[in-house]
């Protein structure tokens, strides 16, 4: 698979330019000590996030279809996106548009009165910074690149919602021997893994941590918080790596919210995977932006000799 | 006669003789528990075809009550009462009455889509979900919900601006229902995040302020959007016999 991705179109979406800027730090950090080139999607718009779609869904198809407009203006046939927010609704436009007249009808609609040209489904393919990673260079690469193993580290990998779910938007998934699976994916291990950690068995990959309700059903979204927390520590796990900007803020705020809420204190620490790699490349904590997550890992990852 | 499955029954559909002789048999308590006859006679017979021309539950008829929704549920798992399954065939049956009873924990749908993974009818269960919360909102069965004052502010910021500034949406949701910016558990993560980042930190919510993230030429696809969202609107509220010109037109 390795030769694919090596230039992509980047769109890294609002929240990396919010909450998440360790994540779109780490994401640029990481593809530049593996040598892949990554062009930032010029005047990108928001993809709506899971807000759009329940005032319209055509609305959030267009937004999407917009920003695939661009990367193929720019010249692209590949854009990548490291959030599960951005990169789902990228997949789902793309099929509505093949699928669903009306999307289409909707699009072409605002696209002409926007101003610009209107996308046509098959141009550009979107892929998620897991994929740009596991196949562009992937694990043997990754392999010959770890001057940092993160051996000694055990690892839960939470995958989240939007990254598999519905099947029909990711025709590309499920179909067999390198191919990512929808119900249990493993992508992420497979790079962490090739980086030297440690995986541990975690049934909760693909479960729900309530981002679409972080703050508007706080409580619900920290009882689903606390159950992922808590079953990765009974897993044994020291870090929940993620790659995707809402799960991961979620995780952390309602970690803190379980224990002054609830009063229920966990101490796994939350890292992104482009951080844990950047890591195991030998960049600094710094360089990944470790300190601006709100999960504070530097004791763990002093500990484990990797600061 | 003893039901066993209590649980399946509402309490208030239960009736329980304490003392009650038949043909000179004592069969109070226990052994004379009966559920509740009833007749439904007031069917809306138009509740399926409404909801179901909302966005989301186009597909509402395709359903064989599998059960494979509820049983996928995230909210399920934490609520029992959550029950998409069930909301479907009352809503297929006209059973409004039956569904109003679960009007104000509809809206708290996740949108995990694990309904819309198991479903083997293509029924897309979590659409039917928003567009019930839709339907109780415009009926004015329920009051504006968490979630969709949520939606309207997050999606407002993107129709006018072309993007999202995270601290303004946390803020402005906050003053609209009411809740402080000095909740215990937001303070602890603010201030962890200053302690080690102090300078940085101030600057991006000083600047957040001063200079909020747009799109540049976002003008005409704005108009575009506004123009389109009025249309839907004001087709929504006729699809279900409502007055096209409330609601801000």
């Amino acid at each position: 698979m390795s030769g694919k991705y090596k230039e992509v179109a980047y769109y890294p979406g609002c929240a990396l330019e919010g909450t998440a800027q360790s994540y779109d730090r780490s994401t640029k950090a990481l593809g530049k000590a593996l040598g892949l080139k990554t062009v930032e999607l010029d005047n990108w718009n928001c993809c709506g996030a899971m807000e759009v779609k329940n005032i319209d869904p055509k609305i959030q198809t267009y937004l999407s279809a917009r920003n695939l407009s661009i990367a193929e203006d720019m010249g692209f046939d590949t854009v990548m996106a490291p959030c599960n927010g951005c990169y789902h609704n990228l997949k789902k436009a793309e099929y509505d548009l093949e699928n669903d007249t009306s999307s289409k009808e909707v699009n072409e609609r605002l696209s002409s009165k926007a101003g610009h040209k209107t996308y046509e489904p098959g141009k550009v393919e979107t892929i998620h910074a897991l994929d740009w990673i596991k196949q562009s260079v992937g694990e043997e690469g990754l392999k010959e690149k770890v001057k940092n193993s993160l051996e000694g580290l055990k690892i839960a990998n939470y995958y989240g919602c939007m990254y598999t779910r519905p099947r029909h938007i990711f025709p590309e998934k499920d179909k067999g021997e390198g191919s990512e699976s929808t119900l249990k994916p493993h992508f992420m291990d497979d790079l962490l893994e090739a980086a030297g950690a440690e995986n541990v068995e975690y049934p909760l990959k693909t479960a729900c941590c309530g981002g679409a309700h972080a703050l508007s059903d706080s409580d619900t979204s920290t009882r689903l918080v606390l159950n992922l927390i808590e079953t990765a520590e009974a897993c044994g796990a020291d870090v929940i790596a993620t790659e995707c900007p809402t799960c991961h803020t979620g995780l952390e705020m309602h970690q803190i919210r379980a224990e002054k809420v609830l009063g229920r204190k966990t101490n796994v620490k939350i890292l992104y995977f482009t951080q844990l790699l950047g890591l195991a490349m030998g960049l600094s904590p710094k360089a990944v932006g470790v300190h601006e997550n709100f999960s504070d890992a530097m004791p763990l990852l002093k500990e484990k000799g990797l600061a | 006669m003893p039901i066993h499955e209590k649980s399946l029954i509402r309490p208030e559909n239960l009736i329980e003789q304490e003392e009650l002789v038949i043909d000179g048999i004592d069969v109070s308590g226990h052994w004379s528990t009966f559920i509740k006859p009833r007749a439904v006679t007031d069917y809306n017979e138009t509740m399926q075809d409404e909801i179901e021309a909302l966005a989301g539950a186009e597909n509402i008829n395709r359903c064989w009550q599998c059960g494979s929704c509820t049983n996928a549920c995230t909210v399920n798992a934490l609520n029992p009462d959550f029950n998409p399954r069930y909301w479907i065939y009352l809503i297929r049956l006209g059973m409004e009455e039956e569904l109003l009873i679960d009007k104000d924990i509809i809206w708290q749908c996740v949108s995990c889509n694990k309904c819309t993974y198991a479903c083997p009818r293509d029924v897309n269960p979590e659409g039917v979900m928003k567009a019930t919360a839709h339907w109780l909102e415009l009926k004015g069965h329920t009051e504006k919900k968490p979630s969709m004052i949520f939606d309207e502010e997050f999606s407002q910021q993107i129709f006018d601006t072309g993007k999202i500034e995270d601290g303004l949406v946390l803020r402005k949701f906050f003053a609209k229902t009411g809740q402080k910016l000095t909740q215990s558990w937001l303070v602890t993560m603010v201030v962890g995040l200053i302690r080690r980042l102090p300078i940085t930190m101030l600057t991006r919510m000083g600047l957040s302020i001063v200079f909020r993230p747009r799109t540049r030429g976002w003008g005409k696809a704005r108009d575009a959007i506004n123009e389109y969202v009025h249309e839907k609107e004001a087709e929504n509220r006729k699809n279900l016999g409502l007055d096209t010109t409330e609601n801000g037109q």
